[in-house]
């Protein structure tokens, strides 16, 4: 068992049948989750390197988790404390992570196909796009996915709204089409300034009313809007961002009683979504990010070749 | 030295010539066109099957130098444009110095001299050191060889400055190029905007950042009467414009650059930096209006834009990397392939495109093959089939898209004032 790609760079690589493994295997991984202790030899011996370039707590320690509890040795390069930050090229740091022959390389980067660039720079590792730019974040899509099954089973024609700054959200394009992939609804909402040009082709509905998103919605996805976008004249101000776009107890009435509210994090409390529903009920957040380390467990695990040591 | 020029079709728009005829030059003059017989004495250029045409002028070319010489010198762009099939180029002011003074256009005529290959034809800035602030000393540029002005790649902003260089060109009846790019529309994009910059998720540029500049000088055209050149032209909406300014009657011309006219943003695939430029490759109705505008006359010349990048400059994210691509040895095999092989253009639109045309906008006195005048040549020949290969090409740096592509016509001799500077094997 193995995955119909070589690395990931978007959710594009992957095959209804690959996306369908990532979801069981990351689900009989998380049954280690409960043991006291959560480590499994699987890729003793495997190296995996953590390239990134741009700050993550969460991502970069999703990842980590993931290889330690398969037994594989993980090195973190992060942009701050390495020679990258002297002014390295990508490429350059590309062949001398190379010349140490990890198997696999994540990397995260603030420009859209830095993780296309290692591909083509390491041949001998596999690559993992942590997230790249406004591009894609492959792995996020799949630990919502997982996510969204555990509640709502099968994803096709359940309705999913995904809200917020679309433009510049690699997590929206990421989940627009896997969701997409699995043959669910989705739907995008926004102000027209952060819905790019021909969202269209992803196949999905797009509205600027958060009423026609969320009725009957199965699933609201919100997205993160930083407050450093109000320079870029994206919005007037948090208070009417909020009034218009952000999610509460009260507009989400108009989704199916069962739904569930999901958020990549890290929350703007108060912007996107009413503090007390980040904590609340339907808030599946903290599942989400339990559901990164299985998934990426999953991710690394079966592009290693899915087989145990 | 006397020379003939044999076996070949001589087309000369500029007076409706087009036949097959040898041409004989003469202390660097063009002394005979028609049935020749060669003496003795002459050397003979035999070039059977191909097109003799006045020489082709590249007027949107980089030269790095002064500044950049790793990147190019103005010798190697010499060396590059006459193997590209050019005996002229005009080469932008924006070099370490600008070009926006008299002692930097006489540096860059006195490199040109010592190269003693291409017409080197310097375009001044419009503002000091294309700050678009103060006027440069445009007289005194002029007056040591400028032809154009110009602040390409930072484009005044300032509307009534650009009003006022609009104005002041008139005194020597040159013309302001123009890069058309808004500012604050373009902010942060690095390729156009639109489905392919979605999905690839790069930030984009509006098309609407080069067509409210064109649309802004042809507005200020026609209230300064000054010419206004639009330099790469990119969109359907900016072709719109100037052919609605042309048919008002307006002094305003425009160049297209071959990649404009071949590539759209979907070559940029899994983010190839050789396709980021700017103005970015558009969309393919895009391409479909340059097409047509190229056979009908909207479009006035194909320019290069000839940008020269060193490879660390290119072999990084698409977002980090630098606009532009090297143009001019590949120029006449693609306008060979894709207008007059893939459309049917005459051989004589051709002409117009490269030589005839520059010729007028710039009033360089050439662009002829009328006896008497200075025997600036191009030889193509039609059949040749040619693969780009940048690692052969002249120029000093090697960012092309178009490494590796096999098409058909190529430059084969190049003649500047009856001297033979290039000649392909």
């Amino acid at each position: 068992m193995a995955l119909s790609c070589k690395n990931l760079l978007g959710i594009g690589d992957l095959e209804v049948d690959d996306v369908r493994q990532i979801i069981e295997t990351a689900g009989s991984f998380r049954e280690v989750f409960a043991r006291p202790i959560k480590k499994l030899p699987t890729l003793r011996g495997r190296s995996i390197i953590n390239l990134f370039y741009e700050p993550s707590t969460r991502t970069r320690s999703s990842f980590e988790f993931a290889a330690k509890r398969l037994g594989a040795d993980a090195i973190n390069f992060s942009v701050s404390s390495s020679s990258v930050a002297k002014g390295e090229s990508l490429i350059d740091t590309g062949l001398s992570l190379q010349a140490m022959s990890p198997d696999i390389i994540v990397i995260r980067h603030q420009h859209a196909g830095a993780p296309h660039l290692l591909a083509r720079v390491c041949l001998q590792s596999h690559i993992v796009n942590g997230g790249d730019g406004m591009h894609e974040h492959p792995t996020q899509a799949l630990l919502d996915l997982l996510t969204i099954t555990d509640h709502k089973g099968e994803p096709k024609g359940r309705k999913v709204a995904i809200v917020g700054d679309i433009s510049r959200s690699r997590v929206a394009r990421s989940n627009a089409l896997l969701l997409r992939k699995m043959g669910a609804e989705v739907w995008i909402c926004g102000p027209p300034t952060m819905i790019p040009i021909d969202f269209h082709q992803y196949e999905v509905q797009i509205t600027f009313q958060l009423e026609e998103a969320l009725k009957s919605a199965d699933v609201v996805m919100l997205l993160r809007v930083q407050k450093e976008r109000l320079q870029d004249v994206l919005y007037p101000s948090v208070k009417e961002y909020f009034a218009l776009f952000g999610l509460n107890k009260k507009k989400l009435r108009r989704a199916r009683p069962d739904c569930i509210v999901m958020h990549p994090g890290p929350i703007n409390r108060g912007v996107e979504i009413d503090p007390e529903l980040a904590d609340g009920e339907y808030s599946v957040i903290l599942e989400q990010v339990t559901n990164g380390v299985a998934v990426r467990m999953a991710v690394l695990y079966l592009l290693l070749g899915g087989e145990l040591a | 030295m006397t020379l003939l020029i044999r076996g070949g079709t001589v087309i000369d728009p500029s007076r409706d010539y087009e036949r097959k005829a040898d041409l004989l030059i003469e202390r660097g003059k063009v002394a005979d066109l028609g049935k020749i017989s060669a003496r003795k004495s002459w050397d003979v250029l035999e070039v059977p099957g191909c097109l003799v045409a006045p020489g082709f002028v590249d007027m949107h070319v980089h030269l790095r130098e002064p500044g950049r010489e790793d990147k190019e010198t103005i010798a190697s762009g010499c060396r590059a444009a006459v193997a590209a099939g050019f005996t002229g180029i005009m080469c932008m002011p924006n070099t370490d110095p600008v070009n926006d003074c008299e002692a930097v256009t006489r540096f860059i005529l006195e490199k040109a001299r010592k190269a003693n290959l291409a017409h080197v034809y310097p375009a001044g800035a419009i503002t000091k050191g294309s700050r678009g602030q103060q006027l440069a000393e445009i007289g005194e540029m002029v007056k040591a060889g400028a032809v154009a002005i110009t602040d390409d790649g930072n484009p005044v902003e300032n509307d009534q400055i650009m009003r006022r260089a609009l104005e002041y060109s008139r005194i020597f009846n040159i013309p302001v190029v123009d890069h058309c790019e808004n500012r604050d529309l373009a902010a942060g994009g690095c390729m156009n905007e639109g489905s392919v910059s979605t999905r690839l998720g790069i930030p984009g540029m509006s098309r609407a950042a080069e067509e409210m500049d064109v649309a802004r000088d042809i507005v200020l055209g026609r209230i300064t009467g000054g010419r206004v050149h639009i330099a790469h032209l990119s969109t359907r909406e900016s072709l719109r414009w100037v052919r609605q300014a042309k048919a008002e009657g307006l002094a305003v011309t425009c160049e297209v650059t071959p990649h404009h006219f071949v590539l759209t943003d979907r070559d940029i695939g899994d983010y190839d930096t050789n396709c980021k430029m700017n103005p970015p490759l558009r969309e393919p109705e895009d391409v479909e209006a340059l097409l047509e505008g190229l056979a009908d006359g909207a479009v006035d010349c194909i320019a290069t834009d000839h940008a020269p990048h060193t490879a660390l400059e290119k072999e990084t994210t698409f977002e980090d990397a630098a606009n532009g691509i090297i143009g001019m040895e590949s120029a006449i095999p693609l306008a060979w392939e894709y207008l007059v092989r893939r459309r049917g253009l005459p051989h004589r639109r051709l002409v117009e495109l490269f030589s005839v045309n520059p010729n007028r906008i710039l009033e360089l006195g050439r662009g002829t093959l009328e006896p008497g005048s200075i025997a600036d040549i191009t030889v193509i020949d039609p059949d040749r089939e040619i693969t780009l290969d940048v690692q052969h090409w002249k120029s000093k740096s090697r960012n092309s898209p178009f490494h590796g592509w096999t098409l058909h016509g190529a430059p084969v001799a190049t003649l500047v004032r009856g001297r033979p500077v290039f000649r392909r094997q």
